[in-house]
């Protein structure tokens, strides 16, 4: 094979070095290198030079000085004396809150608006279909004005606020619940969860163990519901009792107590939660009809109940065409989760703007907003990827 | 063969019988598709209980409550808040819309000077429309003077300066008149831009390949805010000093990039699922690397990934709108700077306004939605799998 190559190599005539593709290719890259060298070259030039004109100090020292600027919105302790460094993490708790809740309910408005699409019933596929096709063609930021100046705004005083059903008001000051407040010993309702969790698993890996080797079945499924819900319970009536709810008040003038859950944080959890759940919804009906009919078709006449053919045979392997498309559309409410800066959440583009206007370090505060994002993107991405890879399909 | 007597046998067709009585009409077609069975029926009644909870508030609110005419917020305020209407009323205040339609549609863009923009839109749709019907021919030259020569053409007459047209500095411009240029700019630059990029990343150069890998995944990982406010607050540190920049233009550059970015990544979608046997084909016939791309590979890769290019232009479409955010006034900006003119400050004013400005963006979505479909079933040649 190598002499063989080597002769042929000789053989041929030789090439001249401008039409010698690998010479070109060498030639190209250099050409590429020398001018992205020469670009970034000239614009850190432009920079330095700028940066000194303005008088604007480089390097992340910043983080440590004094904020000065309130949060109304904070997950931890945070007041305008903080440093800019404990702002910033503020926002990027806040960015998490409400990715993290608006996946989950994007999530489920999504599934249950993409197998409606799939319904037989004329009514339900229809208001599915209305659905999809009016948030998909708006933008985002729309929507989330929608919910903040159309609807939220709007609302009465606090003095008027009105009464929703579990002792919940709410108000143009947002929406106020009654908060959960553990007391001793709550901890242990954890703890049983936890356990029952791992007891789940190892039930689950036995089941299937069991029925591998002998083919007889164990209700796995509601054993699970027994643990998952039973040992909790357990705990909760053992400790006795150890939660009580802090009603909101109606005083004259405002609510006292409760948990306040603020108009900013409510519009953009709702508008990204109905915007991002019609494309989950696209998603979800172009997987479940990817799956090509002969294999419902095969498991029926396998005999399996329709209930069986749907979770053993239609769901993972439409899970494989939905998984992949469903990543993105996770990393694009997390990043859309960016546009709060315009109704004033603090996200952590929002008290990154803030901090970059009061201390104009704008290349220090972008840097910090490109790793945290593209932290989370390859972080889901990455998490995804290895779920995809184990629910990918085996080929020959 | 022997003879038969075969009067038994019919000696013409039986006509055509209509199908069952059970099978046809209304009833038949409400028992299919929404009484099949119990759960049918009931998901059918909930359907209708969601209808009847949405739908006629909606009317009401948009049609019949609604104050078409007025030249101030007296008209859409309760007599509490200062108006005519009676206690408890609730209407879309058309009459804002009204009010602000220019407003809207082109921003402070001058009025004695607003024949330009409406020229620039006449030549657009000139220009586009032979474009879009597939049976006008000459789609190369069309497609020179729509991206080529109207650029020039456009920037000129809405910007002023030369000829005699009064200068009209891009601050001036607003409303629907900015998305249109963003989107338009976006969508001609992105497109051909995102298929170098795509075209970069599948080659077997590394130096190449790395910059096209660091740039697409690097801006299709972080949100179009941190780039636009990199266009609008970095690209002047990155400038030699002194260079003043347009605003309008920092944002332009900004789309441009963040869109074509995600149009790479649909186009290399495109580019895999071509066969090895094309690229090997072209090759053989001794075609050169472009003249491979442009006449074998790029026309099926891109017919094959027209609903991503679509959706990826609709997508672009819609993100115009976040240049409020860096301070400009596209149409969603315009719409919400008036909430606070107090002329017409109302409750019923903002949403007017936002409903109205959805439904001009949901318009321009929703068709190119459905062009994309229309060409999709013409392109398809029926050797997809």
């Amino acid at each position: 094979m190598a002499t063989q190559h080597s002769t042929a190599e000789g053989a041929a005539p030789r090439v001249p070095l401008l039409y010698d593709p690998r010479v070109r290719g060498i030639a190209y890259q250099v050409l590429v290198f020398v001018g992205l060298f020469a670009l970034v070259y000239w614009i850190v030039g432009n920079t330095t030079a700028n940066l000194q004109r303005a008088n604007i100090a480089s390097g992340f020292d910043f983080l440590k000085g004094r904020a000065g600027f309130d949060i109304g919105d904070s997950l931890i302790e945070y007041s305008s004396d903080s440093t800019y460094g404990r702002a910033l993490f503020v926002g990027f708790l806040n960015t998490l809150r409400v990715a993290i809740v608006g996946i989950i309910t994007a999530t489920v408005i999504g599934f249950i608006i993409g197998i409606g699409r799939l319904s037989k019933n004329w009514l339900i596929n229809r208001i599915c279909l209305v659905y999809v096709e009016v948030f998909r063609n708006i933008p985002p930021l729309l929507v989330i004005f929608f919910w903040y100046f159309g609807v939220l705004s709007v609302l009465p005083l606090p003095r008027e606020s009105i009464d929703l059903p579990l002792g919940s008001y709410i108000n143009a000051r947002g929406l106020f619940v009654p908060a959960f407040q553990w007391g001793p010993g709550a901890w242990l309702v954890l703890v049983a969860f936890a356990v029952a969790l791992v007891f789940v698993f190892f039930v689950r890996r036995w089941a299937h163990k069991k029925q591998m080797a002998t083919g007889e079945q164990f209700p796995v499924f509601w054993t699970s519901v027994g643990l998952i819900i039973g040992l909790p319970a357990l705990a909760f009536i053992v400790t006795g009792f150890p939660l009580s709810f802090e009603f909101p008040q109606l005083s004259t003038f405002n609510l006292r107590g409760g948990m306040q859950i603020r108009p900013e944080f409510l519009s953009l959890y709702l508008a990204l939660s109905f915007y991002t759940a019609a494309f989950i919804a696209e998603i979800v009906r172009a997987g479940v009809v990817g799956v090509n009919r002969g294999q419902s078709e095969a498991s029926h006449a396998l005999g399996l109940r329709s209930g069986q053919t749907m979770r053993l045979v239609i769901i993972p392997q439409a899970l494989r065409i939905i998984i992949p498309p469903l990543t993105s559309q996770y990393l694009n409410l997390t990043k859309n989760s960016s546009l709060a800066v315009a109704i004033g959440y603090p996200d952590l583009v929002a008290t990154g703007g803030t901090t970059l206007n009061q201390t104009g370090q704008a290349i220090e505060v972008v840097a910090i907003w490109l790793i945290v994002y593209l932290g989370l993107s390859l972080g889901t991405a990455g998490l995804m990827n290895w779920y995809n890879a184990r629910m990918a399909l085996v080929e020959r | 063969m022997q003879e038969h007597d075969l009067s038994f046998v019919r000696a013409e067709m039986v006509a055509n019988q209509p199908p069952p009585a059970s099978n046809q009409g209304v009833g038949s077609w409400l028992r299919k598709n929404l009484f099949a069975n119990p759960v049918d029926t009931i998901f059918t009644l909930i359907g209708i209980i969601l209808v009847l909870l949405i739908v006629p508030p909606i009317i009401q609110w948009a049609f019949i409550n609604a104050q078409w005419t007025g030249s101030d917020r007296s008209v859409c305020a309760t007599v509490a808040q200062g108006g005519v209407q009676p206690d408890g009323w609730k209407g879309a205040c058309w009459a804002f819309v009204d009010a602000k339609f220019k407003q809207f549609m082109f921003g402070r863009y001058p009025v004695d000077e607003r024949w330009r923009v409406y020229l620039t839109g006449a030549i657009f749709i000139s220009l586009l429309t032979p474009l879009l019907l597939p049976s006008v021919p000459r789609k190369g030259l069309n497609a020179l003077l729509l991206f080529v020569a109207f650029p020039i053409v456009g920037f000129f007459l809405l910007s002023g300066g030369i000829f005699g047209l009064t200068p009209v500095p891009t601050p001036l411009w607003g409303g629907l008149l900015v998305t249109l240029v963003l989107a338009y700019v976006g969508i001609a630059v992105s497109f051909p831009l995102g298929i170098l990029l795509a075209l970069g990343r599948r080659s077997k150069m590394p130096v190449v390949k790395l910059v096209c890998v660091v740039f697409i995944e690097t801006i299709r990982g972080v949100p179009l805010i941190t780039i636009l406010f990199m266009a609008s607050v970095m690209l002047p540190l990155f400038l030699p000093p002194g260079t003043s920049f347009d605003k309008l233009l920092r944002a332009l550059v900004g789309v441009a990039l963040f869109a074509s970015a995600y149009m790479a990544e649909v186009i290399r979608g495109g580019l895999q699922a071509i066969p090895k046997g094309q690229y090997e084909g072209a090759d053989a016939l001794g075609l050169s690397f472009w003249k491979k791309m442009n006449l074998v590979v790029l026309p099926q890769a891109i017919k094959l990934v027209i609903p991503g290019i679509v959706n990826t232009f609709i997508g672009l479409f819609k993100d115009t709108s976040l240049v409020y955010i860096i301070g400009m006034f596209d149409l969603l900006g315009a719409v919400r700077q008036n909430f606070s003119d107090a002329n017409w400050a109302s409750p019923q004013t903002p949403i007017t306004g936002l409903v109205f400005a959805g439904f001009v963006f949901w318009l321009f979505c929703f068709g190119m939605s459905r062009y994309s479909i229309f060409m999709e079933r013409r392109l398809d040649t029926g050797h997809k799998r």
